[in-house]
């Protein structure tokens, strides 16, 4: 069958949805929080138009939704939930359930500031204060890849036995309309086949066993182990399904840092989510003004793409560092893990960190173009001025 | 002594569990928990007094774990590998058959 893109309008909650729907997820046990809950909804909305025969579980906790995926993943289910900040927080034990059960359940996570202060409004703390559960993280830039993020993160979870995140920010995508070219049911089912499950607890055949079992401190260990070598063939496998997702489909996610007019660039802008859709229109106009700079777009934060990053340093005289999140008592975090990986490596190019957008503040082209101004400054005397700089503070 | 019920079953796990350390620590090996002697927990040790004992069976009732057997002529006997010297034995034996004794290993 010839691939023709089937246009709909639609807001990023709802390209999640129609991208749950085409990967012929199985099972839903979700509770609403603003910014996620329209994805509920709309999956809600496809069951009552009898467009799927999915089964909804409605739970009283975020705690409970991923516990029911994880029982239906278990039984070897196509488990799919959605959340936001306070909900992602309060699954926090739950997930790492999950990966430690190598269920490969695939959530969106609408990224959106804790509490408190109250905000509904983009930020990633939320999502990346769950770095350490074993969960894979892809970063969505605009609608189109929260549509071809889910579909892409059920395979690659599938293979590798590992769940994963698609991470979409508040409003800026959730709530905002744009193009989505959503690909014919019969050509998703061929990228994506029923799933094989590692194990199934509905097989009543088979010789029974248990799960969620105990290990002493003579087996802990090596289980660990083996979620790492998981999470580094991940990055195999993630290569090669965005490589096959492009000559399918037209848009190639085999890079896991897409770069984008980096090639001769001094200094690159790097970060992850909607944020880099604002820094390549900057980037393009900064061209034209004869600033060499270009920008690293990291699509997955877990696995690290380490080795695509040090490939990139290794060419710049200066990675400016755009984290919409923050980690108390440190810095960004994204400047963190990008420092990190570097530090054994002959790649040393400037780092310096700007914490934007917190909360939802506006960033805009024009803040990319100071950011750059300063940047370039930097670079031109050869030193930091402030190595975290809390760019929009009101002073 | 009756011997463990367990015993084929320990022999047999032993030799699956090293080769079946699966992705997600799934245990494909039932009733596995045998291979994990408990008894060693043990600080008191019931002590039996066959003269005494008058075959009620309330230990072997009462046993939680269950780790007392009865022998061909009707008496209790102690698996040690499993016993975690709860001393409910000695407290409901009527007869005092069942004394708790502090361990020397």
């Amino acid at each position: 069958m010839e691939y023709k893109p089937i246009r709909k309008v639609v807001s990023g909650n709802y390209a999640a949805a129609y991208a749950a729907l085409h990967s012929r997820v199985q099972v839903v046990a979700a509770y609403p929080i603003t910014p996620q809950t329209s994805i509920i909804e709309k999956i809600a909305e496809f069951i009552a138009n009898g467009e799927t025969d999915i089964q909804y579980v409605p739970v009283e906790s975020e705690h409970s939704a991923m516990a029911a995926c994880i029982g239906a993943s278990a039984t070897g289910a196509r488990a799919f939930t959605a959340t936001s900040a306070q909900g992602l927080a309060l699954m926090h034990e739950m997930l790492h359930w999950a990966s430690g059960a190598r269920l490969p359940i695939v959530m969106v996570d609408v990224n959106r500031a804790m509490a408190p202060p109250w905000s509904v409004w983009d930020d990633q703390t939320d999502s990346l204060a769950q770095r350490d559960t074993g969960w894979m993280q892809f970063y969505a830039e605009n609608n189109q890849e929260v549509y071809d993020g889910v579909i892409m993160a059920f395979k690659v979870a599938e293979t590798v036995n590992l769940p994963a995140m698609v991470i979409e920010s508040a409003f800026i995508l959730s709530h905002t309309y744009d193009v989505v070219e959503m690909i014919p049911q019969e050509l998703v089912d061929e990228f994506l086949p029923p799933r094989k499950p590692l194990y199934d607890l509905a097989d009543f055949e088979r010789e029974p066993f248990s799960v969620g079992s105990l290990a002493t401190p003579a087996d802990y260990y090596e289980f660990r182990y083996k979620i790492q070598k998981a999470m580094e063939e991940a990055k195999k496998v993630i290569k090669e399904v965005g490589r096959e997702f492009g000559e399918r489909f037209g848009r190639d996610y085999s890079q896991m840092i897409e770069t984008y007019r980096t090639d001769d660039a001094d200094f690159v802008f790097m970060g992850m989510g909607s944020l880099m859709g604002t820094v390549k229109q900057a980037v393009d106009i900064l061209r034209q003004e004869g600033y060499k700079v270009g920008a690293a777009k990291v699509r997955w934060f877990r696995p690290f793409p380490k080795e695509e990053l040090y490939e990139l340093a290794k060419n710049v005289d200066g990675i400016a560092v755009l984290d919409r999140n923050y980690s108390f008592g440190m810095e960004g975090i994204l400047f963190t893990e990008a420092k990190g990986a570097l530090y054994n490596t002959d790649a040393k190019p400037l780092m310096k960190n700007y914490i934007v957008g917190l909360g939802g503040r506006d960033f805009t082209v024009n803040d990319v173009r100071k950011i750059a101004e300063n940047m370039n400054a930097v670079i031109e005397k050869g030193e930091l001025d402030v190595e975290v700089d809390w760019y929009h503070l009101k002073r | 002594m009756a011997e463990s019920p367990f015993k084929a079953d320990i022999e047999r796990v032993q030799k699956e569990y090293s080769e079946k350390m699966t992705p997600g620590a799934i245990v494909y090996i039932p009733g596995s928990s045998v291979i994990n002697k408990t008894g060693s927990w043990r600080v008191f040790m019931p002590e039996f007094n066959r003269e005494k004992c008058t075959r009620c069976y309330l230990c072997y009732i009462y046993c939680p774990e269950p780790s007392i057997y009865i022998d061909e002529e009707g008496y209790p006997v102690f698996d040690y590998d499993y016993c975690k010297g709860c001393g409910i034995c000695a407290n409901e034996c009527p007869v005092d058959a069942i004394v708790m004794v502090r361990e020397t290993k």
